[in-house]
């Protein structure tokens, strides 16, 4: 009976092997899968469980954990948290993160191969385990005045400040905003209270980040597209002649589209291109839509940034895009920004800053560095220039037809004018909504400065109308918050 | 089978010694492992590291100190690897224990409760008891044949004890899910951990003396020779109550493991692989029909095959010890560094995932070697003892032991459907250390019968050659004889006679032998081979234990009177059948 036995004994060693299989499946192979699973409590208490690393901008924390003595050992603050949630986004335990808490997620909490050997170092010397920092490009006082200047009116809206030559974003701000603290709270019911407060399902919800994940019709902004593709392609100059009637009819031979108010852009037939630039006449620029033909536009477009689904600054950014041009009508509708075009705030803000650029566009991003826990400086994010969009003379021409429309056209009427400054502008005024004639428009402005030597490019949009209804323009809403955040920028003395 | 011939020297051909110095440093070896494990915990936990840890890691060396010296006395010839194996499991298992009470009490505190009673020490007491009875049951059984003789009275016991939480109502058996306890008072005990022990020894003792119903030929079909369709009643009996098992104690774990030993115990007993054929069909019929009509049983399956599926509910604790598991990773968190207390009975039933969540699949491999080390010893024993009821009994209890180890790691693992069972040793929980403890004490018993030299009971009659006495056979080194002497060898010698016809012929002094037919060294050899690899092989001639008696020998072992239960009688025929 011993043949029996030594099968019984491979048997026994068969069940082990069976065992040990399993248990390299759970432990080794669906590992990954197992313990991301939301139902896992372990790795949120682990991460709760050691330091999470910082968010700090020009010297300022915005965002850090302390320790606490409960069950979760850190709490997470935040220091003047609406000013800059859309930018450090919340970490809470029951909803998640978003925001640089997301997209930072790997060095925050210190599991990023960039931190493996400080890691080790930890391990070696004893130290507590503790996330890497990461240090951004928002320039706190820049990030302050665009803030105040939203919410001193109770806009509803995004700013953007970019620096031309580098890409590194000096304030983004969405208004209305939250306060993130509540949502890292370590009880239960405040944070659920909190979340519900803020609508998280609603389409206006305040944990939406207009500047990045809202998209808007461009308005007459757009015409700086489609007039850096008129000037490329060699069209047109400042001096070419254009329509000045107060309206004209599309290609499909029934719509017709008009100027702002139904004025007429001179009192003439035609008006010089910088004329109908200054005072944003839209006919012209139809046409000149219509005349470039929808790949020359959407060429134009993609090059500045738009039609790019895959933008990361490193949150991801909702894809800006001109819509389908193939009808001659929606071209020229287009072409002054309506129609089916969308754009988030900050691909406005890189639009101008590109122009600002002598036609380079530079990747805009959030992150100038990442540190280890103790401030050195671990990775540096140097600036990513693309491929030139347009040449160096049209950027040039652009910016004195912006510098027209900042002194003598659309954005000469409003206030808080810089003294000694100039300043190059565009306003738009996009009409939205289901009933565009009488819904109130979103109010757009974009602006640089100072020529000849810009240091910051803005791009302001406050969402229906602001505090003036129907009445609202680019230049009377959007336009005192661009020039107060150019001048908060400047007052930092640039470089 | 002269390719198996090697299997069995790790156990025979080591020195002549009793082998319990390396016990005793294996236990030594263990304390130190417990020990530094504890260090580990109380390090990680951040608790006051202090002597204590010191001594309670001596205190766990003179508790097993204590059983090692019980072997000595009572069994010096046991196999010396089983008690240290079984003593690390246990003493892993407790730090394991020790380390969820930590746990629980840092979590009562949190709330401000009192902390819960520490389930470490209950499980030391335990564990005194265990060795207790371990110590209990090497004195008191001095030869494992004279439990053949209670073989029917353990089988009713057994079949009791395994139906018992059926028949009683829930609120006294049910215990997560499980109908598998009978709680009197505040104390739970597990029946079906005392059951295998018993349904074991019982089903030795019955296949030793009903060998023939089983080998009856039937018909041949496929290359294998079933039995006859009458001869099935002793299964088919089997069969009823693992199926009862299952439906009305909804545990598969029990049902495989009771009928797994079954099917096993008749393999070895007949060598007939029909039979496990036939219990496996029929088995698995049971469970597709218990799966197909036991709504309890469906749902088991179901989290079974979607361990994630109702994370909230049903599927909780399967998939939170998945989580601790994957968390663990393949070097774990370390110990006391996890969150093992995350999991549902996690020192209990779901100890394994705690093991592999703070070990990692390096720990857990390494606590599964260890069981496979247990089991195979206790294979390897019933390989070297020379009667059947003995083989019999350290195979069912070997086999036991991993098909346990089997049930609860699948279990929890996602490998079989879960059911709530302890791992042996490991486990917080008296029934299941107390009833192992039994368990290893009873395959010690066995293991010393089978490498005991005879002259240790039967002193040389005057007259025998006096060179190396106390050598077991299969140990002696072969010595030269000349050819004419060959008919009477030195003692410890193997019988030249290959063919083992005339082996009678070759015995002096009814020490050596007989030589199971084939098993005899190299066949035709004029002269048994010069020294070194000379010994036979392991299944040359057997170191005479009790039950290979010969004639001359008759009053110097206990053998049980003959026409009783016969285990001695049959041990003949199971070893010519090799």
């Amino acid at each position: 009976m011993n043949t029996p036995l030594r099968r019984i004994s491979l048997v026994v060693m068969a069940l082990i092997v069976l065992l040990l299989g399993q248990a390299t499946w759970v432990q080794v192979v669906k590992a990954d899968e197992y313990k991301s699973n939301q139902y896992n409590q372990r790795v949120l208490l682990d991460e709760y469980s050691h330091q999470r690393g910082q968010i700090n901008a020009g010297g300022q924390v915005l965002a850090s954990s302390i320790p606490t003595d409960d069950k979760l050992k850190y709490l997470r603050q935040y220091a003047d948290g609406p000013m800059y949630a859309p930018i450090t986004g919340y970490y809470s335990q029951v909803y998640g993160s978003n925001g640089i808490e997301r997209a930072e997620d790997s060095i925050l909490n210190g599991s990023d191969d960039k931190l493996f050997v400080r890691r080790i170092s930890d391990v070696i010397t004893g130290r507590a385990p503790a996330g890497g920092n990461v240090a951004l490009t928002i320039d706190p006082k820049v990030q302050e005045a665009a803030y105040n200047a939203m919410t001193s009116k109770g806009y509803t809206g995004s700013v953007v400040a970019i620096r031309p030559q580098t890409g590194e974003i000096l304030a983004m701000v969405s208004t209305p905003s939250y306060d993130p603290n509540p949502l890292a709270s370590h009880d239960g019911a405040a944070q659920k209270a909190a979340w519900n407060a803020l609508n998280p399902d609603s389409p206006d919800s305040p944990l939406i980040d207009r500047a990045i994940s809202n998209t808007y019709p461009p308005g007459s902004t757009f015409k700086l597209v489609s007039t850096a593709a008129a000037l490329d392609a060699g069209m047109v100059t400042p001096d070419t002649p254009v329509t000045a009637a107060p309206r004209i009819t599309l290609p499909d031979g029934t719509t017709t589209l008009e100027n702002y108010n139904g004025e007429a852009c001179g009192s003439g037939p035609t008006v010089p291109l910088s004329v109908a630039f200054a005072k944003s006449c839209n006919g012209p620029f139809a046409q000149l839509a219509d005349q470039l033909g929808g790949d020359k536009l959407k060429a134009m477009a993609t090059a500045l940034g738009m039609e790019n689904p895959a933008q990361t600054i490193p949150m991801p950014v909702a894809e800006s895009d001109t819509g389908d041009l193939s009808d001659a009508s929606a071209l020229a509708q287009s072409g002054i920004g309506q129609r089916n075009v969308r754009m988030t705030p900050l691909q406005n803000a890189m639009i101008t800053a590109t122009i600002a650029n002598n036609g380079v566009p530079v990747a805009p991003h959030l992150v100038s560095e990442i540190q280890g826990s103790d401030l050195s400086v671990v990775d540096t994010t140097s600036p990513d220039s693309g491929s030139r969009a347009f040449s160096s003379s049209t950027a040039s021409t652009l910016t004195q037809l912006m510098i027209g429309s900042e002194n003598g056209g659309t954005g000469s009427t409003s206030s808080g004018k810089i003294p000694g400054v100039q300043l190059a502008s565009k306003t738009g005024t996009a009409e939205q909504g289901p009933t565009p004639k009488t819904s109130p428009p979103h109010t757009w402005y974009d602006v640089f400065g100072p020529v000849p030597d810009p240091q910051v490019a803005v791009s302001v949009i406050v969402e229906k109308g602001g505090n003036r209804g129907d009445d609202a323009t680019g230049s009377s809403v959007a336009g005192p918050v661009g020039r107060a955040v150019v001048a908060a920028a400047l007052q930092q003395g640039g470089r | 089978m002269p390719a198996d011939r090697t299997a069995l020297r790790p156990i025979v051909a080591a020195a002549v010694s009793t082998r319990r110095g390396i016990e005793l440093a294996l236990l030594a070896l263990a304390a130190v492992i417990t020990t530094g494990a504890l260090v580990l915990v109380e390090a990680n936990q951040n608790q006051q590291l202090n002597l204590t840890l010191l001594y309670l890691g001596l205190a766990y060396l003179a508790l097993f100190g204590g059983a090692h010296l019980a072997v000595r006395k009572f069994a010096p010839y046991a196999d010396p690897v089983m008690l240290p194996c079984a003593a690390l499991l246990n003493g892993l298992g407790l730090v394991m224990i020790h380390r969820i009470d930590l746990a629980r009490a840092a979590k009562a505190a949190q709330l401000g409760n009192p902390a819960p009673d520490a389930d470490a020490l209950r499980q030391v007491a335990w564990l005194a008891l265990g060795l207790v009875i371990f110590v209990v049951v090497m004195w008191r059984v001095r030869d494992h044949r004279a439990l053949a003789r209670y073989g029917y009275t353990a089988g009713f016991i057994g079949l009791v004890l395994l139906g018992l939480p059926a028949i009683l109502p829930s609120a006294l058996s049910e215990v997560n899910g499980a109908k598998i306890w009978i709680r009197v008072g505040g104390v739970g005990i597990q029946p079906g951990e005392f059951a295998k022990i018993l349904l074991t020894i019982f089903f030795a003792g019955f296949l030793v003396s009903k060998r023939d119903l089983f080998t009856t030929a039937g018909r041949h079909f496929l290359g294998m020779t079933f039995p006859r369709p009458r001869d099935l009643a002793p299964l088919l009996i089997a069969w009823v109550v693992a199926m009862g098992v299952l439906v009305f104690e909804s545990d598969l774990g029990t049902s495989l493991m009771f009928f797994g030993i079954v099917l096993a115990m008749i393999y070895v007993a007949t060598e007939r692989s029909s039979w496990v054929l036939i219990g496996l069909v029929i088995f698995g019929a049971g469970a597709f029909a218990a799966w197909t009509f036991v709504s309890r049983v469906q749902l088991r399956v179901d989290v079974w095959l979607n361990p994630l599926g109702d994370p909230a509910d049903t599927s909780f604790q399967v998939s939170q010890g998945l989580f601790g598991l994957a968390t663990g990773g393949m070097l774990g968190t370390g110990l006391g560094a996890g969150r093992p207390d995350l999991v549902p009975l996690s020192s209990t039933d779901f100890i394994f995932t705690s093991m592999g969540e703070e070990l990692g699949l390096v720990g857990l491999m390494a606590l599964l070697l260890l069981y496979g080390l247990i089991s195979t010893r206790a294979l390897r024993t019933a390989l070297a003892v020379r009667d059947t009821f003995g083989k019999l009994l350290a195979a069912g209890l070997g086999f036991t032991l991993m098909i346990q180890v089997f049930v609860v790691c699948g279990g929890v693992i996602d490998l079989i459907p879960n059911t709530g069972q302890a791992a042996p040793f490991m486990s917080y929980g008296g029934s299941s250390l107390v009833a192992n403890y039994a368990l290893v004490a009873l395959v010690l018993r066995v293991s010393n019968a089978a490498r005991q030299p005879a002259t240790d009971k039967a002193k040389p009659e005057p007259g025998a050659v006096p060179a190396a006495p106390r050598t077991p056979l299969a140990e002696a080194h072969t010595q030269m004889v000349s050819r004419g002497d060959a008919a009477t060898p030195p003692q410890g010698s193997p019988a030249l006679d290959g063919d083992g016809a005339d082996a009678h012929g070759a015995v002096t002094h009814g020490q050596a032998a007989t030589p199971p037919r084939g098993t005899t060294p190299p066949r035709g050899a004029p002269v048994p081979p010069p020294h070194g690899h000379g010994a036979p092989g392991p299944q040359g001639p057997f170191p005479p234990g009790p039950a290979g008696a010969g004639a001359h020998r008759t009053g110097a072992a206990p053998q049980p009177p003959r026409g009783r239960t016969q285990p001695g009688e049959h041990g003949g025929g199971g070893r010519t059948r090799e």
